[in-house]
Order: C-alpha cells, then structure tokens, then sequence
C-alpha cells in the first residue's frame, strides 16, 4: 500500500500550493425561521503548499468552514479569497474528498477519476493523468472495478485520485479517514501526507482526531464548540516523516486535549 | 431538487419494497439468487444420478397422450372435436422426449440441464393438460360453447393463425408508438419537476390532480377528440405509460444523494453535467420502476382502447369472437396476449439488466 505512493511511475502534479484567505468569516443557517449561527469570527490564513488541521469536537462547524472555503455555499459575513481573488463559487482548483468517497456506482474506477476531466472536457487530451492517478493511490488493477466492489480505504483511495487528477493547488479534506478502519487510517495518513510532500498543494484538513491533526499537519488550529471560533493554533515543526511516538507529539497532544477541555483523562 | 415532497400515495412502500413488486420480478430475484455453477454441479452430479421426477413426468404425458387418443369424445349433437389425435401424439412425443432425457441422464449436455430443474412443471402441465382434457372432451362437464379443450385451440391456431398474428402485430405497434412517447415524456417531465424548481410548482400540481385518472377514462373523449381511434388510442396510452414513470423518474431524481452533486460541482460540472452525467444514472434504477408500472398500465389501456374504438388489435379480436360466441377464440387470443405481453416485460428486464449492470451485487428488484 505504501510503496505504491513512494515508487510511482511519474510525478502527477507540478502546481503551486494555493493561498487562501478567510478574514472575519461568521455563518449561520436559517433553522424554522431564527439563525443558527455555526461560525463566529473565523480568520483563517494558508501559505502556499501549506498543511492545516482543524481541530474541533464533532459538530462544531469546521465541515462549514470547509464548504466555504470550497465554495459550494456562500458566507453570511467576512471574505474569503483564493490568491486574492474572492472565492464565490466551487472551482476545480480547490477539491473537496468528503468524509464519504461518494463515488459515483454506476461508474467504474476509472470513470469515476476521470468526472473532473470529463466535467471540465478536457477528457479527450488528457486521458493519461487518469491513469497517472490511478497508479499514484496503488489501485491501478482496480481500474475497471466498480465502486462496491472495492473496501472502504480502496474507496477512500479513489477519490483522492479524482481529487489528484484535476492538479489542484489546495486539497480540502474533510475527514477523509473519519470512517476507515484504525490500521488503513495510519497507513493512509502516511499516504496523504507523501502525496502532499510530492505534489506541492496547499492542504486544509478537518478532523476530530487529535493524534492524526498532530501527526499531518505543519499548524494546528483548534476550534470551539458551536458557534466555532478559534480557540488557538500551535506550529508543528517536527520533520517529515515523523514518527508517532516522538515526545514533541505527546506534548502537543497534551496541550490540544487541554484546550478542548479533555485533558484530565490523559 | 424539488423541495417539494412526494404525496404519501407515491411514496407507498410498494414500489420499493420486492416482496410487493409483482411475479415477474420475483422471479427475476429467483433468477439472481440460482446458485453458483459450481454449487449447481455438486448438486446434481453423483448422488442423484437418475431422473426419477422426469420418468414420473414422461409417464404423465404418455398418460395424457393415451386418454386423449384412447377414451371417446363426449359428443354432444354436433361434429366431434377436429385434432383430437394430434394433441394425443403430441403428448406422446412431449413424453418421448422427456424420457429420452431420463435415459441419456447426464449425457444429455446443455439440454438436459436446463430441463432437469423443471421436471415438478412437467408433471404439473401434464396433469392440467389431462384434466382440462377430460372436463372438457371427454366427459362435457365445462359446457362446450363456453370452454373448449385443448384440441380446439390448436385447431383455431392452425385456422386462424393470420388474423390472429395481424391482431398481435397491431397490438405491438400501437403499444410500442403509445409507450415511446408516454416514456420519453414522463422521463422529460420527470427529470424537470425533480431538477427545476419551477418546474415543480407548475406542474406538481397539474399532475398530483390529473395523474391518478385512470388513463381509460379519457378514451371516450379521446375517440372523438382525435382525428383516428389510433391516434386517439396512442395518446392514451402514452398518457398511461406517462404518469408512473414522470412520478418515479422524479422521485429518482429528487431522491439523488446531495454529495454527488458537491463532488461534481467541486470538479468543475457545469448545470448540464450535473443533469446528464449525475442525476439521471443515478435515478436510473428508479425511472425503470417507472417503466415497468407504466407498461402494465399501457397493457390495460391498450385492450381497453381496442375493444372499445380500434378496429385491430388483440382486443377487438376479443370482443370479435366474443361477438359470436366463439370463445375457443378468446381463449386462443388471450393466450397470445400472455405470450406478448410477459415477452415485453421480459425484454424490458433485459434491456434493464444491461443498462444497470452497475447495480449487480447491490440493489435487487
């Protein structure tokens, strides 16, 4: 699994990372009438081929920030910009892999990793990344599989690769691992944070798993509960690979249990 | 997206639920679970090695073939029954064959194992067959202008097998040109009221208030309405076919998982994208639900049409024969129409079977 991401045949994505600007974000929704408000203040800031982890306890609306940032919903105040340009609706420069693969069923692997070529037309001329991505996630073989056919991290896997394929400069992850089983877990955060190293994209990930946060991510930002605000953010400046047991993880770990307010378990 | 839900009435659990959906798909959920070659060939080499049921079966039809040939016509006041000998040989030659299969056991290759696993309807056909012939023929207990026995259906076929073969060939015309264009319209319509907004609010209600008239309602209007009774019988049974597959279409649509649009959006999907390449595969399992309820309302329709204003068709012949009284004809005719009709939905199946060859291994109806 492992040495399919670091032996692939060519290096898929040349694009620069992605810089991206949230300042003074708020979002509520409209719930029977009275806003719910979800998001409070938010800023928010990426430096080109950067990897950021949300931190926050399930439901607090870091999945509405990333939606946002994509652009599959408007905010109710505050900018967001994408290289300075504002964000107003979803591109293929900023992809989404949700916490389901959502893979399209009645498409084969293949199929399914090329939607984002086809969307665009571009199908036709360049019909080899297609299979450059496949062989980038190590599921070449499963190429004219369909989708139930394959377990949850084969699926998880391919829609990286649809991701891959449209050379995005940030990847907005949202819980991409949050329904795999712990071994594939750690093995494809392994895989995620090569991938990120290789291709140069900025990174935005949500999680509510503080070891896997702390293990990906160059900056930890922790998130409140509902309406989310920023209760902090920590650098990571250990090296790539990093190792799980090393004792500066533990420490962050520490603090971040504190600030979510868990640390006397710990 | 409508956000408009569906009434109660569509969302009856029936037309998700197998256990609800009529013979054909059950069967076809029969046809799906058989067990695997292998399984099939452990099952059936060694052990029961002899064909006991096929020898019981065969001695049936040679049953049926004696009784038809040996024991006298009941004859009452008129000629006897014309091929009375010839269905008897035929039962003969049904059960020769059978015990061929029996004797050559499992040298009897592809043909042998498709017949084997029907050998209980063998038996059973034959025994039907014995006592259809014996209420009928042999002792007149069905009364003869009403029933006939299975003599005088061949015999009708052999007679009057080009009226009747011009009567299927209309059926199937009218019923092909009416479900085209019911289905090509329902699914149009369909995919509007799931996808636009302002499609839902025009003709949401339209079709709620109209959609459950039954369709042969409007033939008597139509007929006049319409310049030809063909004309008038084609619109109504689009119009049949029109309403179960725009509510299932529809509900399909509406009913596709909001994530895959995100992920297509996200990936640069243009509207007409989003319509083509992701709501309609993913409502497709849905939309031939619709076809096959659309279908069995065409069918209705259809007869309805024929034997009210359409002067062809498997329906007129009915009320023709009934007209005078020749009921061997009805019985021969109606005969046909099941031949017909379960080859539509058989083809329909297929042509579903292949279109959805995604879903194998996950969804089954």
């Amino acid at each position: 699994m492992v040495s399919a991401v670091l032996d692939p045949p060519a290096p898929l994505v040349k694009a620069r990372g992605a810089r991206i600007d949230a300042q003074g974000v708020s979002h509520w929704f409209d719930v029977s009438g009275s806003a719910l408000p979800v998001l409070d203040n938010v800023d928010l800031h990426l430096r080109p081929g950067e990897f950021v982890a949300l931190l926050g306890p399930s439901g607090c609306g870091k999945s509405t920030l990333l939606r946002l940032v994509a652009g599959l919903e408007p905010a109710s105040a505050g900018s967001l910009t994408h290289d300075g340009r504002p964000i107003t609706r979803p591109d293929p420069s900023r992809i989404v892999v949700f916490q389901d693969p959502t893979l399209f069923p009645w498409r084969t692997v293949r199929d399914n990793v090329a939607l984002g070529l086809q969307a665009r037309g571009v199908l036709s001329t360049q019909a080899a990344r297609v299979d450059e991505a496949l062989a980038l996630v190590g599921l070449t073989e499963f190429a004219n599989a369909h989708p139930h056919q394959l377990s949850g991290g084969m699926a998880q896997r391919v829609a990286l690769a649809r991701a891959l394929v449209n050379d995005p400069s940030l990847l907005v992850l949202d819980e991409p691992l949050g329904k795999l089983d712990s071994l594939t877990r750690m093995t494809m955060q392994g895989e995620l944070v090569a991938l990120w190293q290789r291709a140069g994209f900025s990174a935005l990930l949500v999680t509510h798993d503080v070891e896997e946060a702390l293990f990906m991510a160059q900056r930890v930002i922790v998130l409140s509960n509902r309406p989310a605000r920023i209760l902090a953010e920590f650098d990571n400046d250990l090296p790539y690979p990093r190792h799980r047991g090393h004792p500066r993880l533990a420490e962050l770990r520490h603090e971040a249990l504190r600030l979510l307010g868990l640390d006397a378990s710990w | 997206m409508s956000a408009v839900p569906l009434p109660r009435r569509l969302r009856d659990p029936a037309i998700s639920d197998p256990e609800m959906l009529p013979l054909f798909a059950a069967r076809y959920v029969d046809e799906q679970a058989a067990p695997t070659p292998s399984a099939a060939s452990t099952k059936t080499s060694p052990a029961v090695a002899f064909w006991w049921l096929g020898l019981v079966a065969a001695l049936a039809w040679f049953g049926l073939g004696a009784v038809t040939r040996e024991w006298p016509n009941k004859i009452l006041g008129f000629s006897d029954w014309a091929y009375t000998d010839q269905f008897g040989t035929a039962a003969y030659a049904v059960g020769a064959l059978v015990f061929a299969l029996v004797i050559l056991g499992r040298n009897a290759g592809r043909i042998g194992r498709l017949v084997r696993p029907a050998g209980a309807w063998l038996l059973a056909l034959a025994l039907l067959f014995a006592t259809w012939e014996v209420a009928t023929a042999k002792l007149a207990w069905l009364p003869t202008p009403f029933f006939a026995p299975p003599q005088n259906l061949i015999e009708i076929y052999i007679e009057d097998w080009r009226r009747l073969g011009d009567s299927a060939w209309h059926s199937v015309c009218l019923l092909a040109t009416g479900v085209a264009f019911g289905a090509v319209a329902g699914f149009a319509t369909g995919v509007a009221i799931g996808w636009s907004r302002v499609a839902g609010y025009w003709i949401h209600p339209v079709l709620r208030f109209l959609g459950p008239v039954p369709a042969s309602a409007l033939l008597p209007l139509a007929f006049f309405v319409f310049p030809s009774s063909h004309a008038a019988a084609v619109f109504v049974i689009s119009l049949a076919t029109f309403f179960p597959v725009t509510v299932l279409s529809w509900s399909g649509v509406a009913g596709v998982n909001k994530q895959y649009y995100d992920v297509a959006r996200t990936l640069g999907a243009s509207e007409w994208f989003l319509v083509t390449r992701v709501a309609i595969p993913a409502a497709l399992p849905q939309v031939f639900v619709g076809l096959f309820m659309g279908l069995g309302a065409a069918f209705s329709v259809l007869v309805t049409a024929e034997m009210m204003g359409v002067k062809s068709g498997l329906g007129w012949y009915l009320t023709w024969a009934q007209g005078w009284a020749s009921y061997a004809n009805m019985y021969a005719a109606l005969l046909v129409m099941a031949v017909v009709c379960s080859s539509i939905v058989t083809l329909l199946f297929a042509v579903r079977d292949r279109v959805l060859s995604w879903q194998k291994g996950t969804v089954k109806w």
